[in-house]
């Protein structure tokens, strides 16, 4: 649960600022983006993704180095299996 | 078990471990707690313990939310899962943790409706889709988890779902760490402080723990490099007679952390004056509850819930482990009737857990070893 997955924002929404569409390891979902208000995202940045909300903004090469460090784990799998969990994008909430 | 060459930079490591053996002092045995359950997991997967000097040892701290959950709680839980009409949804490290009269997963089995969610917000749609049940959240996890939480309760209010609501264990890391340094058996020398957990709470919180404490704490990622820098960092710290709060993980953990889930978790959460800890007893302030406005959607308020104590099974040794007094291998039940297929304390679920990571990694390794 302490580990955080790593993913790519690839759509964002005008009329919705909650949410944003990430790429994880080819899997895209809804996440909700509310905890990083504060700072300005933006299409491409990276994220950390916790139980469905971004949690901290990073640089690609600290994604790639926590992909890496998700593999090294044996974690990938279980994480892009709970990211394909993320059942909410399927309508707004 | 990795080998050193399998790391990404197997040269920065030897020279770090080098190091670390060179500053250490051969007379002193020391004692680094890794607050973190995910710092567990990673130690025992990357087997760090051989990669330092026999005189440094890592203590496995009470940082896997649902290890220090005590029983009594998850039967709480589960006696809520079984009223009529209701959708009980929880994380699946949770699935498995046993209550006094089975786990999650065991109840679903015998015909309760309970659910595995990866994301509190499933949950909420989960009662949007189900209007005509009640629908209740198992909420566990640190500040990591509490502002999601938090956050998903807001989108409950917002869009009016009234058959929503979270049986809120969020509890606090900082109340944690003070129990164990306010704890008589305790000789613990610095913190390798959480990496997540502190990007929202961020570095300050652990001030007290250099100042009034006198420890050092080096807040960490979660690669063998960050972790091996990290136990370095303490090491100077000690050699040289300091006690700072030093943030190895600077890439990713603001010293003031993150402030709009800290207000968000403000605007729900208020802090309980006493909550139960598995092994560390009752803790002051040491969790959340659902402010009175969220009331309604608060499932402790909703369902009669009876605040149940229950002793853990007579010779489980969880406590003793939590505390860091006792090895997992030094429990008389480890590896017997306690094993990450059947387990009796919730220290042998979750892969964060110090006695299923022991497990997995130690244990095997000796019975292939024999
Ligand atoms: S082996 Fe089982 S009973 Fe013993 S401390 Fe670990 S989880 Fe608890």
């Amino acid at each position: 649960m302490c580990l955080a997955i790593p993913g790519q924002i690839v759509e964002m929404f005008d009329d919705d600022h909650h949410y944003a569409v990430v790429d994880v390891c080819g899997v895209r979902r809804k996440i909700n983006i509310d905890l990083l208000k504060n700072e300005r995202l933006f299409l491409g940045d990276w994220v950390l993704i916790h139980v469905g909300f971004a949690m901290s903004k990073i640089s690609e090469e600290q994604a790639s180095e926590q992909l890496k460090l998700l593999s090294m784990l044996d974690e990938s799998d279980e994480a892009i299996e709970e990211v394909k969990g993320y059942q909410f994008d399927k309508e707004r909430i | 078990m990795k080998y050193v060459d399998e790391f990404r930079d197997p040269e920065l490591i030897r020279k770090i471990s080098e190091e670390i053996r060179r500053l250490v002092d051969p007379n002193y045995h020391y004692r680094f707690m890794e607050v973190c359950g995910g710092h567990t997991f990673s130690i025992f997967r990357f087997g760090l313990q051989n990669l330092l000097p026999e005189n440094i040892e890592l203590v496995h701290g009470p940082g896997c939310p649902v290890c220090v959950l005590p029983m009594g709680r998850m039967d709480d839980g589960l006696s809520i899962a079984q009223q009529p009409n209701v959708i009980f949804t929880a994380f699946g490290d949770v699935m498995r943790v046993p209550g006094k009269h089975g786990t999650p997963l065991e109840l679903k089995a015998r015909g309760a409706d309970i659910r595995m969610v990866y994301s509190p917000l499933d949950a909420l749609k989960i009662a949007m889709d189900h209007p005509d049940r009640q629908v209740v959240l198992f909420a566990i996890g640190f500040e990591t988890t509490a502002p999601s939480t938090a956050l998903t309760l807001m989108r409950a209010r917002e869009l009016d779902v009234s058959n929503f609501s979270v049986f809120s264990n969020h509890v606090l890391i900082i109340p944690a760490i003070q129990a164990i340094l306010d704890s008589p058996d305790m000789r613990i020398d610095g913190f390798i402080g959480p990496g997540h957990v502190s990007s929202v709470i961020g570095a300050r919180p652990y001030e007290f723990i250099a100042k009034k404490y006198r420890k050092p704490i080096v807040i960490s990622g979660f690669e063998p490099l960050d972790l091996l820098q990290s136990i370095l960092m303490l090491v100077k710290q000690m050699r040289e007679g300091r006690f700072e709060v030093e943030n190895q993980y600077s890439r990713v953990v603001p010293y003031k952390g993150n402030i709009s889930a800290l207000d968000i978790m403000k605007e729900v959460f208020e802090v309980r004056p006493l909550f139960e800890w598995r092994g560390l007893g009752t803790i002051p302030q040491s969790a959340l509850k659902l402010r009175p406005e969220f009331a309604k959607w608060d499932a402790e308020v909703r369902f009669q819930v009876e605040g149940a104590r229950v002793n853990d099974p007579q010779m489980a040794q969880c406590g003793e482990v939590l505390k860091g007094v006792l090895k997992p291998q030094q429990c008389k039940l480890f590896g017997k009737e306690c094993t990450p297929e059947h387990p009796v304390g919730a220290l042998m679920v979750s892969s964060e857990g110090a006695c299923a990571a022991y497990y997995h990694y130690v244990h095997l390794q000796d019975a292939v070893g024999k």
